[in-house]
């Protein structure tokens, strides 16, 4: 029981870095309609430039606290670069041409940290375990990192539907020649919500660095199930994506944590070893297929612009 | 410019005619390496043809292409190790399996479109790869050895290079005619104007969703037989044939040579491996100029090479 | 009632706050040409969008030649004989003309899961693709790439499209959108000719053709009907008058 507790906990942990990548997703795609998979890129980038500042200053929270500020300038210049001349464009181009780019900073961060990875270990305050429910131990850290992106999500809800910017922002979604006929300098725009998705997706990133290891291809895998959980949460819809980001990340983690176990009562110990495994994979892909057939639009889907 | 052969077509020609060559180059150099880096190049250049044909003239962009390679090796590799070895058995039912999971798949997935459309076959994919990992008895992660190639009685012996070889270019010459046929027939219109204007289409009256989805059964089946051969080719399968990098590669040949033809796939597949034998003897960080180049060519060369040869007729 | 070729009967829908269509109440018989005109914002475009099958209307129901077609799939009503032609130009931008109109053509001509013989060479597609072509007045421009075209060809060619379906019944989303004067002239022509033997509902701002074509004209007005009727009553009605043609020129015969 007290597993199961723990287990829901990392699934609802799970599912805040997933909502984190899948908001700076649809943000991007619903405000300058652009298609981005070299998202996981920075995502990856923002745990390398973590782990290397955290090395050179010895301190985990500096290390976080350059490495955002390092993921957005990275990604304003992404965007100004690589990122403009693909506005405007057929989808499929911008498919194909940030999988170039996803191409190149794989190889880009092969040249700069080598092929091994890196490790970014965690300040000895964050190790211990705090009581959540009477008997229920659960680590500091993991607790921050829902705390932590919680408080992300509601500063982004903030800033898009409270702020003079989130307004244009979403004016920019609407109507872009509008919105710059009223001089808004809609370059200057594009650019800081590139940044913006480009640090939320770094932040997750780094948030995770420390629970497993910081390697190449690490993006790759995360965006997979980020783009599931806006398929289940409904394209272009933030609320979905929250929700949806949580129910992927919990049945993933029950699913690894008990199918294993499950099967083995049925099957023989090493089949249930291998296929456990594989099915709990298969879960989360299981669910998607679902919600493409019963609800193709998605749980939440958004309101039509 | 009034002879009847084009650049392109006599670079066509050309590269066909290369092709065929490669084993008596082989013989007369001694250089046997040749004709394996060759038949890979072959085998490759089929799967990216597939590909090309729900892609470059489907608009169906799959990040999951490779998942066939991988039904078609592991229905082989499988059928192998259970001691069935005979080819006419194990071909046939690869591409069955190839086109029942590319209907199941598809059925699915070409209810989105877009970006969604390309996670999805991605997805899919994935699923799979972690399946056969899963998949002890043959081999799981680390992958299985297949001791005897599919057997066709005396008459084609595979574990012949120079026959093997020839198969996979005879079947490679085979794939670009079917496809070219399918492209410029009723059904091929439907798929590219499907890719054009799918409103439009539904507006005249086509139900535009049952042929994209046999359009998709059909690379599937196509990609499943590259499988086939590759297993073959590396008497080994392994779970990172279906790896979404793979489908990538695939995906950049297809884009290099060229999305708007039949051909242009094959120049990519020739083109990007023999990039990669080259390069890769000078540096192993290559690969960090394929990543913008690949965009440059997005942008500015968007029909890749064979694009660019074809407008070298009116240079 | 009965014979209404198309009946539209108490059509609503809304977007958010916005009513788009509020209770639309209109039957069109078999031969006539309809002409609906209004302001912009007036809901012109969502109503073809619901006769198309691209809207599901949120109540009201939709009959064509006697068939509830509210909820049909937009294939199903082209293969019905209901066509349409798009305001803003939908077309296959990187094929020819002839094949545009040829694709037309071929869905109404029996299956495609045809998967050899080269579509190009079918003399029955590529007849009847030639016709419609000319019918609209394109007849040598059948081998230019679309997107070589001029807006006022576009035009003519939405309508070929149309056409070529062989449909019973025309909606037609402002064929003369962007047209100069001599182009919409002509265009007048080709629908006056078309008029004899097709039914048509024509969504159209310019007056003059509209006057010079419809046999009835419907008034829409932030999505309701103001008025429906005859040109000549319309054009004495005073609340038309105030609420659309007072800004526009008035209209000669």
């Amino acid at each position: 029981m007290l597993y199961l507790i723990e287990q829901c906990l990392n699934g609802i942990q799970l599912g805040m870095l997933l909502f984190l990548l899948a908001a700076g997703l649809t943000l991007i795609f619903g405000i300058m309609d652009l298609v981005n998979l070299a998202h996981g890129s920075l995502y990856m980038l923002g745990a390398y430039f973590a782990a290397t500042f955290a090395a050179l200053t010895d301190s985990f929270l500096a290390g976080i606290g350059l490495a955002l500020l390092a993921t957005l300038v990275a990604g304003m210049v992404l965007e100004v670069i690589a990122i403009r001349p693909l506005y405007g464009r057929d989808h499929l181009d911008h498919v194909l041409g940030t999988f170039g780019l996803l191409l190149f900073f794989n190889e880009l961060v092969r040249l700069i940290w080598g092929p091994a990875g890196l490790t970014l270990s965690l300040p000895a305050e964050m190790l211990s375990a705090v009581q959540v429910l009477p008997g229920v131990y659960y680590p500091l850290y993991r607790l921050v990192i829902i705390l932590a992106t919680l408080m992300v999500a509601l500063l982004l809800y903030a800033l898009v539907m409270r702020t003079r910017i989130g307004m244009l922002i979403r004016a920019g979604a609407s109507n872009r020649e509008m919105v710059g006929a009223l001089g808004v300098n809609i370059k200057l725009l594009y650019t800081l919500v590139f940044g913006l998705g480009a640090a939320l997706a770094g932040f997750a990133g780094m948030m995770q660095a420390p629970l497993s290891f910081v390697q190449i291809g690490m993006g790759e895998n995360i965006l997979i199930l980020a783009f599931v959980v806006i398929i289940i949460g409904g394209i272009g819809s933030i609320r979905g994506a929250f929700v949806a980001a949580i129910i992927v990340g919990i049945i993933d983690t029950i699913g690894r944590a008990f199918l294993p176990d499950l099967m083995r009562h049925f099957v023989s110990y090493s089949a249930g070893s291998s296929a456990g495994p594989a099915l709990s994979s298969m879960l989360i892909y299981t669910l998607m297929a679902a919600v493409l057939v019963f609800r193709p639009e998605g749980l939440f889907p958004a309101a039509r612009r | 410019m009034s002879g009847r052969l084009s650049p392109r077509n006599a670079f066509v020609a050309g590269v066909i005619a290369i092709l065929a060559l490669v084993p008596v180059y082989a013989e007369v150099t001694g250089n046997t390496f040749m004709v394996s880096l060759f038949t890979r190049i072959v085998i490759l250049a089929i799967a990216a043809v597939s590909l090309n044909l729900i892609m470059g003239f489907g608009g169906m962009v799959s990040f999951g292409h490779a998942v066939y390679l991988g039904i078609g090796g592991y229905a082989v590799g499988i059928l192998a190790k259970e001691g069935v070895n005979s080819g006419l058995l194990q071909w046939p039912l690869a591409v069955v399996v190839s086109a029942l999971f590319a209907l199941t798949v598809g059925a699915l997935s070409l209810r989105t479109r877009g970006v969604y459309f390309i996670m999805i076959t991605l997805a899919f994919a994935q699923m799979v790869y972690y399946v056969a990992i899963g998949l002890d008895r043959y081999g799981g992660d680390d992958g299985m050895t297949i001791y005897k190639r599919s057997q066709f009685g005396a008459a084609i012996d595979l574990s012949n290079k120079t026959v093997f070889y020839y198969v996979c270019l005879a079947l490679l010459l085979a794939t670009i005619y079917l496809v070219w046929r399918l492209v410029h027939s009723r059904f091929g219109m439907v798929i590219q104007g499907a890719r054009s204007n799918e409103r439009r289409m539904r507006a005249i009256g086509f139900p535009t969703y049952r042929y994209k989805l046999l359009c998709f059964v059909f690379a599937g089946m196509l990609c499943g037989l590259a499988g086939v051969l590759l297993a073959n080719h590396t008497d080994f399968i392994s779970p990172a044939l279906m790896h979404w990098t793979r489908s990538g590669d695939l995906i950049v040949m297809a884009v290099l040579g060229g999305m708007g033809t039949v051909f242009g796939p094959v120049i990519g597949a020739v083109a990007l491996l023999v990039l990669e034998e080259t390069l890769s003897g000078i540096t192993e960080y290559w690969q960090i100029i394929l990543g913008p180049l690949f965009l440059l060519v997005v942008l500015f060369a968007r029909g890749g090479i064979d694009g660019l040869l074809a407008g070298m007729r009116h240079g | 009632m009965a014979d209404a070729l198309l009946d539209i009967d108490g059509v609503s829908k809304r977007f958010g706050g916005v009513i788009a269509s509020d209770a639309i109440s209109l039957a069109i018989p078999q031969g006539e040409l309809h002409a609906i005109i209004g302001p912009n914002g007036a809901g012109k475009t969502t109503l073809i969008g619901q006769l198309a099958g691209e809207i599901v209307p949120d109540a009201g129901r939709i009959r064509f030649e006697g068939l509830d077609i509210t909820a049909l799939p937009i294939f199903r009503r082209s293969q019905l004989g209901l066509a349409r032609s798009f305001q803003v130009t939908s077309l296959f931008l990187d094929f020819t003309a002839l094949d545009n109109v040829a694709l037309a053509v071929q869905a109404h001509a029996g299956h495609s899961f045809r998967f050899w013989r080269d579509a190009r060479s079918e003399p029955e597609l590529r007849t009847a693709a030639r016709a419609a072509l000319a019918r609209v007045g394109l007849a040598g421009r059948g081998d230019v790439i679309v997107s070589n075209l001029s807006h006022g060809e576009h035009r003519q060619l939405e309508i070929a499209m149309a056409l070529a379906t062989t449909p019973r019944m025309l909606l037609l989303d402002e064929p003369m959108a962007g047209m100069g004067p001599e182009e919409s002239a002509r265009m007048v022509k080709t629908l006056r000719e078309l008029k004899r033997e097709l039914t048509i509902l024509l969504i159209e701002h310019d007056m003059d053709a509209v006057f010079a074509l419809a046999d009835r004209i419907t008034v829409l007005v932030y999505g309701r009907i103001i008025a429906s009727g005859p040109p000549e009553a319309i054009r004495a009605n005073a609340e038309v008058r105030q609420a659309y043609l007072g800004e526009q020129e008035e209209p000669h015969a």
